[in-house]
């Protein structure tokens, strides 16, 4: 078997064992192999992915300093702008649109010399939890082609998971990188609100939308969140302060750590496999020397509600400029206001205008107090049950998902598909750095996640639970 | 700082004027957007500049591009609590929000605005009269593009196409709103003209109505006088100049009570001023009330203004109009109202130093209202105080001193060189007396007359004098000597 991660491919590539062409190559040999039948990417950018490559290979031999991501590949979910490159957010309404900028995450990956192979598929405005929803048609789970990669970041997870590219960026707003990395066996991780830059990412809900990435191993996540780190003057949410130190951490171990089960996200309404791969966890975490105790934190269970307000509302505002006028689709009517209606209406999927209408529903006046208002409380509630958690605890423990990955179409009834998002929600809006780690598969042989939860800039303490779970694999 | 107002509250009212039938009382209160004189953008660094080829300043934030986010102009910021503290507002820790509407030349459907915490809040404006106008807030957002229309009249309901330029998408307004309380509209333009006066005092605006970097918009009402309810206004948009704005609420007003009166009433919308045809149309109608479905904007964090920066605004605050018309009231012994139009001119500091010098105050504003309305040019306050010396003294006639002036400010030099190149030479009053003895014994009829108190005959005699001596004989004085003989 080849390298599969980034550290060891950009070793390799570093050290001449092979060049950055030949590792595009083969990446890209892959990709025409099993892409048809996955669906990962919205775009493939073979050739400037083999252009990028040469370029490595020529400051290699010129003898010129190295990124540490310097020749490996990096799929890039299709809501983050890359100048000149087709940015579709897996929808029609972008149409022809061609960003002028990149997003300062893809800027800060290429700086460190990843080369980006392609634009991944997406829930449409990563509004879905199983990559159905994208206008260009669903993405399957490499694991197991019959069932969906996880959502939104479907396309990321995927491409990871087929070995299209050792890592790749996926956006987080209720656990659109967490739920996909436990779908297809990887590591995923959402960072801290404001360790990312959000500039170039397309906004979904802005309060909680944070990028991060996909990867075969801790070490890999880690690397990639460092890079794309560190604060940016362009994003104003953006924490003022350097990178996070998080690859000298990894082999710390957790001797006399506190490691807290969140027992309202152990319950019946979650699969007995997946609490149970939970419970093993923590107690692999123990073996290594952690210290384990439960703890409740019963806002979580209202994190559904609230997030199924906060982000639609917010979406229904970040989502108006889509209005024919400027970019993307327009369908042409005899005045602008019509023009508007039916640009919209033929530009947007069926979620993403349940999504708006919602929104716009919570906003309006007479309902703001009852829908919006009460949202933002429940996320105050959620922060200050968490906080008072983290009194007793360094981080805590709960599955990624309720379920493992599900077929198509198993979850046609809206609900049952927010439903997915319960035990990744919470991080979201409360701000927090959150881990999803493969630990096993279920009797079906699905990857089972699961999720370490720190408090805001808590990654170095996350990270290290993280290595030791990955160091502690089930049989 | 104008110093609190002691005998009148921060909302006190503005008086009513007849210009409505008895009984009618207008409402009127005031939203003035304000464009701020940044070098840049609100929210990114493009070029706040008026005037240049369309869509040129523009970048992918003022044109809310997917994935822009918008980055705080400090100077913006700074300006518009400059602004609040000027206008006597708490200034507030404030958060941004969202107002939500679709409109093609808002790039992002949204505007970012302030709501329930605006940067400044409560504050006042103190008029030349004496009035004081309450200010509610005075919040921060951004503009808008411009729409033309082009074809069908150009508005937007019959155009053919519109053309939109972005350049001034995203510029930094403050929008000042007053509490509805002004009650007639000369109280409306002096609010606009001192809001105008302290913008150009403070420097953070260029406050140019003709250019749309102030733009007035007047809610109107009426009500049965004394009454304090307040009825359904009207917005009145398109108002390009202070006389026009005066103009647009009189003819509203009179508007909504000719309905009252016919038992109809006016309905809540948007209006346009049409200054050619002295009426306003109606515009938007407000009947389905827009639903901003305003929220925080997520995208922006809250200003937090510390003790300090608000300590430093005030210290370098420069001085206000309202404060320079005190200290000129002060020095000259009148009224304030009386020192409005000097300030307005900008020659309070003339006034003041030829004062110092000994002139007197009266005649020193009385030159600069009537005689000095393009300026002092060449003329210096020490000039200025002798030739009022001279004047008062009655060494010239007032027709001299005009013209005396009016060499002074086009060329310069000393009152007593200019008179005297004039040959206007003081004339005393013995030589005045032979000439006006003379006249009496020349005309008894008309002497007789003016004795027995008809005073049309007066100019007779003064005009006599004045032939006589070349107009070089002050009026005043004529007067004066005529009373007295007559007395004897």
């Amino acid at each position: 078997m080849t390298a599969r991660t980034a550290v060891a491919l950009a070793a390799e590539i570093a050290s001449g064992k092979r060049s950055a062409r030949e590792v595009v190559n083969e990446h890209l040999a892959r990709i025409d192999d099993r892409e048809e039948e996955l669906h990962a990417f919205n775009l493939v950018l073979a050739d400037s992915a083999r252009k990028q490559a040469d370029a490595v290979d020529a400051a290699i031999a010129a003898g010129e300093t190295l990124g540490p991501l310097a020749g490996v590949p990096v799929a890039l979910k299709d809501n983050m702008c890359t100048r000149g490159v087709p940015t579709t957010c897996s929808s029609r309404i972008l149409d022809g649109w061609r960003p002028p900028y990149d997003a300062t995450a893809v800027t800060r990956l290429t700086e460190a010399g990843a080369i980006t192979i392609g634009k991944t598929n997406m829930d449409e405005f990563a509004m879905g939890s199983s990559t159905e929803n994208s206008a260009f048609g669903p993405t399957r789970n490499p694991v197991n082609p019959r069932l969906v990669p996880g959502g939104s970041s479907g396309g990321s997870a995927a491409a990871v998971a087929a070995d299209f590219a050792p890592i790749s960026l996926g956006s987080d707003t209720g656990g659109s990188i967490r739920q996909p990395a436990a779908f297809c066996g990887l590591v995923g991780v959402k960072p801290t609100y404001g360790a990312v830059s959000r500039y170039g990412l397309i906004a979904f809900g802005s309060s909680l939308d944070q990028i991060g990435p996909f990867a075969h191993s801790v070490e890999d996540a880690a690397l990639v969140t460092e890079i794309i780190g560190g604060h940016d003057p362009l994003d104003s949410t953006s924490i003022a302060q350097p990178a996070m130190d998080l690859c000298a951490v990894l082999e710390t171990g957790v001797d006399g750590l506190r490691v807290g089960i969140i027992t309202d996200l152990m319950g019946d309404e979650l699969d007995a496999e997946v609490v149970a791969a939970t419970n093993a966890a923590a107690t692999a975490l123990e073996a290594a020397g952690a210290s384990i105790g439960h703890v409740t934190v019963p806002a979580v269970l209202s994190g559904i509600g609230a997030y199924y307000v906060v982000a639609p509302a917010e979406a229904s505002s970040n989502l108006a400029r889509y209005d024919g006028v400027r970019y993307g689709l327009r369908v042409d009517a005899a005045n602008t206001g019509t023009m508007n209606e039916l640009t919209r209406s033929a530009g947007f999927g069926d979620e993403v205008k349940r999504r708006i209408m919602l929104g716009t529903y919570a906003l309006s006046a007479g309902y703001y107090d009852a829908y919006y208002g009460t949202a933002q409380k429940v996320r105050t509630l959620i922060a200050r049950e968490f906080a008072a958690a983290y009194e007793n605890f360094d981080v805590l423990l709960c599955p990624t998902t309720p379920t493992t990955a599900f077929e198509f179409g198993a979850k046609a009834d809206p609900m049952s598909m927010y439903m997915n998002d319960l035990c990744t929600i919470p991080s979201n809006l409360a701000g927090h750095p959150a881990i999803s780690v493969p630990f096993g598969v279920d009797g079906d042989q699905r990857p089972i996640g699961v999720q370490v939860l720190a408090p805001a800039m808590g990654e170095p303490v996350m990270f290290r639970v993280a290595a030791e779970l990955e160091r502690n694999q089930p049989a | 700082m104008s110093p609190a107002p002691t005998e009148t509250s921060p909302h006190m009212s503005s008086t009513s004027t007849d210009v409505l039938p008895d009984g009618w009382e207008m409402v009127i209160g005031l939203e003035v957007h304000v464009e701020l004189h940044t070098n840049t953008k609100l929210f990114c660094g493009c070029a706040n500049s008026f005037g240049d080829e369309p869509n040129t300043n523009v970048c992918a934030t003022c044109l809310g591009l997917p994935g822009s986010l918008p980055v705080i102009n400090a100077t913006a910021v700074d300006y518009a609590m400059q602004l609040g503290r000027a206008l006597n507002c708490t200034v507030n820790s404030s958060i941004f929000a969202r107002k939500n509407y679709f409109y093609p030349d808002m790039p992002k459907d949204y505007q970012v605005s302030q709501y329930d915490q605006p940067t400044n809040s409560e504050g006042y404006i103190t008029l030349p009269s004496g009035v004081v106008i309450g200010v509610e807030r005075a919040h921060i957002e951004e503009d808008t593009g411009k729409s033309t229309h082009i074809g069908g009249g150009g508005r937007i309901s019959d155009a053919t196409y519109t053309l939109v330029d972005y350049n001034r998408a995203g510029v930094p307004l403050v929008e000042v709103v007053s509490h509805p309380v002004m009650h007639n509209p000369e109280d409306a333009k002096a609010y606009v003209t001192e809001l105008r006066d302290i913008l150009l005092a403070t420097g953070v605006s260029d406050a140019k109505m003709e250019e749309g970097s102030m733009r007035v918009d007047a809610n109107v009402s009426v009500r049965p006088s004394g009454a304090e309810e307040l009825r359904t206004r009207c917005e009145i948009k398109n108002i390009n100049s202070i006389r026009s704005l005066g103009r647009a609420i009189e003819y509203e007003a009179k508007r909504h009570v000719d309905l009252y009166e016919n038992r109809e009433a006016p309905r809540q919308e948007t209006r346009h001023w049409d200054e050619a045809a002295g009426r306003s149309r109606p515009g938007r109608s407000k009947e389905d009330a827009d639903d901003y479905r305003y929220f925080a904007e997520p995208d922006l964090v809250p200003l937090a203004p510390d003790a300090q920066t608000i300590l430093a605004i005030d210290a370098n605050m420069p001085v206000l109009p309202s404060q320079r018309r005190q200290a000129l009231a002060t020095a000259a012994g009148v009224p304030e109202a009386d020192t409005a139009l000097v300030i307005e001119r900008g020659m309070d500091a003339l006034a003041l130093d030829a004062i110092a010098a000994g002139a007197d105050a009266p005649t020193v504003i009385k030159h600069i209202e009537n005689n000095l309305a393009d300026g002092p040019g060449h003329l210096s306050a020490a000039a200025f105080a002798e030739l009022v010396t001279m004047e008062t003294g009655g060494e010239l006639s007032s027709t001299q001193v005009k013209d005396v002036l009016a060499e002074l400010v086009s060329s310069g030099g000393s009152p007593a060189a200019v008179a005297a190149a004039k040959g206007f030479e003081a004339m005393d009053s013995s030589e005045l007396e032979t000439l006006l003895d003379g006249l009496i014994a020349d005309s008894p009829d008309e002497w007789a007359r003016f004795v027995q108190g008809d005073k049309k005959v007066q100019g007779f005699f003064v005009g006599q004098i004045m032939k006589a001596t070349k107009g070089q004989a002050d009026g005043k004085i004529v007067n004066q000597l005529m009373q007295s003989r007559a007395q004897q």
